[in-house]
């Protein structure tokens, strides 16, 4: 436990981490580490095993094996037990025996400031714009029930009103406001699920393929509208990304990712130089 | 912007105090016993139990089907505690005139009604809530009938009369002699305003997201099991005390009229008026009522002209007139009278209220 205080600048440490899925190993001891005000890249070819990495941190899937550290405190920790202790493919599976496995809901991970957007865009479809990234305020009400019902918080809910419109005037979606958050376009889309994301005022933000079903414009956008939010909220982030230019642009680290297994690590100059990973990405390559 | 939803607010409430004083004028008029009264009183009653359960399915998206079991115990909690003292004797004549020797005032034992409805679905929630779909609703309909079971157990009879009638507790006609209706309104309408004010706030619009998707209601933050619960409890407590409502309003009560078919029914209306709208409920509570009570009586009647029978007049039909009712809303109008829109929205586009660029 000690030895994770030193690193102070951590802000999310994976290690060891697989997740086995029955007999299908998607993560297989997976170790990375995003520090302090980096902007991190996960890429990897179609079915590396990504998204499972972001939903293992973000409490969906609980991983078979390995610890997830936030801030130096330990938000998930496993090692292969019951029926999966037999069936285990991956490695290190006795390293972890003699921990407590940890266990957080996703609600719970978001509270302690970790916030997502999701590869498939995951808005509340019968609400507006507005709506949706005023949903993400409710996670910080100091109101209960009875004050909210009865409009004893009319204070708060009127700084969440302004909350959610500042955030939807900063990813420049005010227009939209009182649109239905499904009848946007694809990127508008994608930039609301940010604005929702947060209003949960995370330290840790997780972008699965922000760019996805972007045209190259809108990329270059997006790319300057992330670095923009990092540094206006005091951000960390995170995010797989398949658009290689956004990544290279404005990514400190990568790592990369294939079969479930980390094949490279490094700035983008020595990702982009790393025979392993030209060949993983052979044929698949964008530039 | 805000001005006008206060515009829409006082509009509104004006509507409603019209609404009432037509009520009153209505019974004032055609007297106690008429047919519109009986069909206004039996409408708001259900119109608040409709509204409890969409609360639940509509705006959280729990399929639930206990609603008739939280309605039986609110309508228990609510004779039991009611029946005057001098009456119980004759009540509980199989039981010894009953163990609860003392009674409380009509509207305590109204709350009683809903708090007790409530506690009962604080405990059931904890096992139900984490069920999903098709196995919440086959839950909670397996506790509405073990619930009715329950109290016409033999052993607690000195409690809920087994199975034997409760009755001689006040009832609505004379919970407000002559003033019926405004005494159910005033009840039905407070009752549906704690609703409506508490589904317009950050708990309803958390409601309303895990409804959406639960997956990106939890990566917002929200407990969904906390929520679920909280929805599910209140929704309950108003199911309760819709359901003394009705007992108020038959005069007498046993559990055996707490079928499933009753949630059926309740569940038919919610979607009649929309999955999800308050006003749709409520304007679906009335027209159920009214056709099932009044305008389509007919259907049962064996009618005569002249030397020709009417085919298919015969009682019965008129249940087999809702079923195809049923198929017709379910097959072609999902979305109910209303939809997710509410009455007093209709008109002005899909906004949020005070917010976005209206600052
Ligand atoms: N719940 C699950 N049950 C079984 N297998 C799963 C589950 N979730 C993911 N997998 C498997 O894990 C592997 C990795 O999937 P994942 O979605 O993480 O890939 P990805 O790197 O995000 O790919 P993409 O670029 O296409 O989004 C796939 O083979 C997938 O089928
Ligand atoms: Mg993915």
């Amino acid at each position: 436990m000690s030895e994770q205080k030193n690193h102070d600048t951590s802000v999310l440490r994976l290690r060891d981490i697989t997740m086995q899925f029955g007999g299908v190993v998607a993560i297989n001891n997976l170790s990375l580490e995003v520090n302090q005000g980096e902007i991190v890249a996960l890429i990897g070819p179609n079915g590396a095993g990504k998204t499972t990495a972001f939903n293992c941190i973000t409490g969906v899937y609980e991983p078979t094996n390995g610890e997830v550290y936030f801030h130096g405190k330990p938000i998930a920790v496993n090692h292969p037990q019951g029926k999966m202790a037999k069936q285990y493919a991956g490695i290190n599976g006795d390293a972890y025996r003699g921990k407590k496995p940890v266990v957080y809901s996703p609600d719970k991970i978001t509270k302690m400031g970790i916030a997502r957007t999701f590869q498939n865009i995951r808005l509340f479809k019968s609400q507006t714009a507005f709506e949706n990234v005023l949903i993400g305020t409710h996670l910080r009400r100091t109101s209960n029930l009875f004050t909210a019902a009865f409009r004893l918080n009319a204070k708060e809910e009127k700084a969440m009103r302004e909350k959610a419109a500042a955030l939807l005037e900063i990813v420049g979606l005010s227009g939209e406001a009182d649109e239905l958050a499904v009848s946007l376009p694809y990127g508008k889309q994608r930039r609301l699920e940010i604005a929702r994301a947060l209003a949960t005022e995370p330290s840790l933000l997780l972008l699965d393929e922000p760019a996805a079903g972007m045209n190259p414009q809108e990329t270059d956008e997006l790319g300057e509208f992330i670095v923009d939010i990092k540094n206006r909220f005091n951000l960390t982030v995170f995010m797989i990304e398949h658009h290689m230019n956004l990544v290279m642009d404005i990514s400190d680290r990568i790592y990369v990712l294939d079969f479930g297994k980390q094949i490279a690590e490094g700035t983008p100059e020595e990702i982009q130089k790393n025979p392993d990973v030209i060949a993983a990405y052979l044929g698949v390559e964008e530039e | 912007m805000k001005k006008k939803g206060n515009l829409r607010l006082i509009l509104s409430l004006a509507v409603v105090a019209l609404l009432y004083g037509a009520a009153v004028l209505v019974e004032h008029t055609s007297g106690s016993k008429s047919m519109v009264v009986t069909v206004l009183q039996k409408g708001a009653v259900y119109a608040l139990i409709a509204v409890s359960m969409n609360l639940l399915n509509g705006f959280t998206g729990l399929f639930s089907l206990g609603q008739a079991g939280f309605m039986l115990i609110g309508a228990y909690s609510y004779a039991i505690l009611t029946i005057p003292m001098a009456k119980r004797a004759a009540v509980y004549q199989y039981y010894d005139g009953g163990i609860v020797q003392f009674t409380i005032g009509l509207l305590p034992a109204l709350l009683v009604a809903g708090v007790m409805a409530a506690l009962f679905a604080a405990l059931i929630g904890m096992p139900v809530l984490r069920l999903k779909g098709d196995y919440l609703a086959i839950a909670t309909l397996g506790f509405a009938e073990i619930i009715r079971a329950f109290v016409q157990w033999d052993a607690i009879g000195p409690l809920t009369n087994g199975s034997n009638l409760l009755k001689t507790y006040p009832t609505l006609k004379t919970a407000m002699p002559g003033n019926t209706l405004l005494f159910t309104f005033l009840v039905v309408g407070v009752c549906i305003g704690l609703i409506l004010l508490l589904i317009n706030s950050t708990y309803g619009r958390a409601f309303k997201a895990i409804r959406d998707d639960e997956i990106a209601a939890e990566a917002m933050g929200i407990n969904l099991f906390r929520h679920k619960q909280m929805a599910f409890v209140i929704s309950s407590f108003f199911a309760g005390i819709g359901g003394a409502l009705l007992a108020m309003y038959q005069g007498s009560l046993q559990a055996n009229g707490f079928k499933s078919a009753m949630t059926y029914e309740i569940l038919l209306i919610v979607v009649i008026g929309g999955m999800g709208s308050v006003s749709g409920s409520i304007l679906a509570s009335f027209l159920f009522i009214a056709c099932s009570e009044w305008w389509l009586r007919f259907l049962d009647a064996e009618t005569m002209i002249g030397n020709f029978q009417v085919p298919l007049l015969a009682p019965g039909f008129r249940m087999v007139a809702f079923s195809i009712v049923i198929m017709v809303v379910v097959l072609f109008f999902r979305k109910g009278i209303m939809g997710d829109r509410e009455l007093w929205e209709l008109g002005s586009r899909r906004q949020a209220k005070g917010g976005g660029r209206n600052k």
